[in-house]
């Protein structure tokens, strides 16, 4: 009779804590929740990464210009060659304000997109596009301090095994580095260059 | 119980089988727009793109794509969730109610073409099946476009 009390309270306390796991586990939806404190707190370009000509290049080096920053990786069909495009359009819709504006193609795909692969890749969108990558911690870092997300899809079916899942949007980052705004992937180009063209003159 | 269970399964199996022929085939299909865009080599996937209409009365459903310029073509569809995050899965089959279009576009559901036989060249064209599931086809030409395009019209 003892026994089978303590085992009942026994019972319970598994329940409980398996109910409050369950709970946690659910409510624990930070991975996105990172995102409003980018308004808050400073929230700047931040990277050190290889480009698509083999050179180290860090934030610091594109001080004093504009930073359009977007994620990709190579083997992706749809989304990053409409996105280079879109990119494309853009630079080429600001006309004679182009070179106040620099956009990074960042690689959240480390395994595949060495720097040579990423040459073969961005540059044939003709743009002045500079595609970045790294070693997978440099990846995860980048990652970290745009508060981009990403993640690896075992597909069978997809080249090499994988897709990859990542956030979509471009990122403006003003001449002094700092986190100006974001455009949601699909956003048209024309409505992106009128509203750089309104940042830029100011 | 059983044999009203068996019977129900029968009655279902040649409902079934007696209201496939009655599915529009290609027929009433008119495929719009088809676009490619260039690849790069053959090493990573190419992408198609068109509107498919349904201008028959009865529902169809795209089953498969073949393509000679390609070992594994197969429909994908990209979502993006409301935190900007975009992914990739297979699509299915597709179904078109009557008088409905589907459209593959960019962000959205295309065509990807798995094992590229040859490189995508822009200025080339090449010719993609639709098998719907009557069993009927229709067979697109498809032009490709510069690796930048940005729709049916570049």
């Amino acid at each position: 009779m003892r026994l089978k009390t303590i085992r009942w309270i026994l019972w319970g306390i598994t329940g409980a804590v398996s109910l409050s796991l369950a709970f946690a586990i659910l409510w624990r939806d930070d991975r996105f929740g990172t995102e409003p404190s980018r308004e808050t707190a400073a929230f700047r370009a931040d990277f050190e990464l290889t480009d698509h000509q083999g050179m180290v290049r860090t934030d610091e080096d594109f001080a004093g210009r504009w930073l359009l920053v977007f994620f990709g990786f190579a083997n992706c069909p749809d989304v990053c060659p409409t996105t280079l495009a879109e990119v494309a359009a853009v630079m080429d819709g600001l006309g004679v304000s182009a070179p106040k504006v620099q956009p990074l193609f960042i690689s959240i795909d480390p395994e595949r997109d060495t720097p040579a692969a990423l040459a073969d890749f961005v540059p044939r969108f003709d743009a002045g596009i500079i595609g970045l990558t790294g070693t997978p911690k440099q990846i995860s870092e980048t990652a970290r301090s745009f508060y981009i997300y990403y993640e690896k899809i075992e597909e069978a079916a997809a080249p090499g095994g994988y897709s990859m899942s990542h956030s979509s949007q471009l990122f403006l980052f003003g001449p002094d580095g700092a986190y100006v705004t974001a455009y949601a992937y699909g956003t048209p180009a024309e409505e992106i260059i009128a509203d750089l063209n309104g940042r830029l003159d100011t | 119980m059983k044999p009203v269970f068996l019977s129900a399964v029968t009655a279902l199996m040649l409902n079934v089988s007696l209201s496939a022929p009655a599915l529009a085939g290609a027929e009433d299909i008119i495929v719009d727009g088809a676009w490619s865009r260039a690849s790069i080599g053959t090493s990573r996937p190419g992408v198609a793109y068109m509107t498919i209409r349904n201008t028959g009365d009865e529902p169809v459903t795209l089953t498969e794509i073949r393509t000679e310029i390609a070992m594994m073509p197969e429909i994908h569809r990209t979502s993006t969730n409301e935190q900007g995050v975009s992914s990739m899965t297979p699509a299915g089959e597709i179904k078109i109610e009557p008088g409905e279009t589907v459209a593959l576009e960019p962000g959205g559901l295309h065509a990807m073409l798995m094992r590229l036989q040859r490189p995508m060249a822009e200025g080339e064209s090449y010719k993609m099946t639709l098998v719907f599931s009557g069993g009927g086809e229709v067979v697109v030409e498809v032009p490709i476009l510069g690796v930048a395009a940005r729709g049916p019209e570049g």
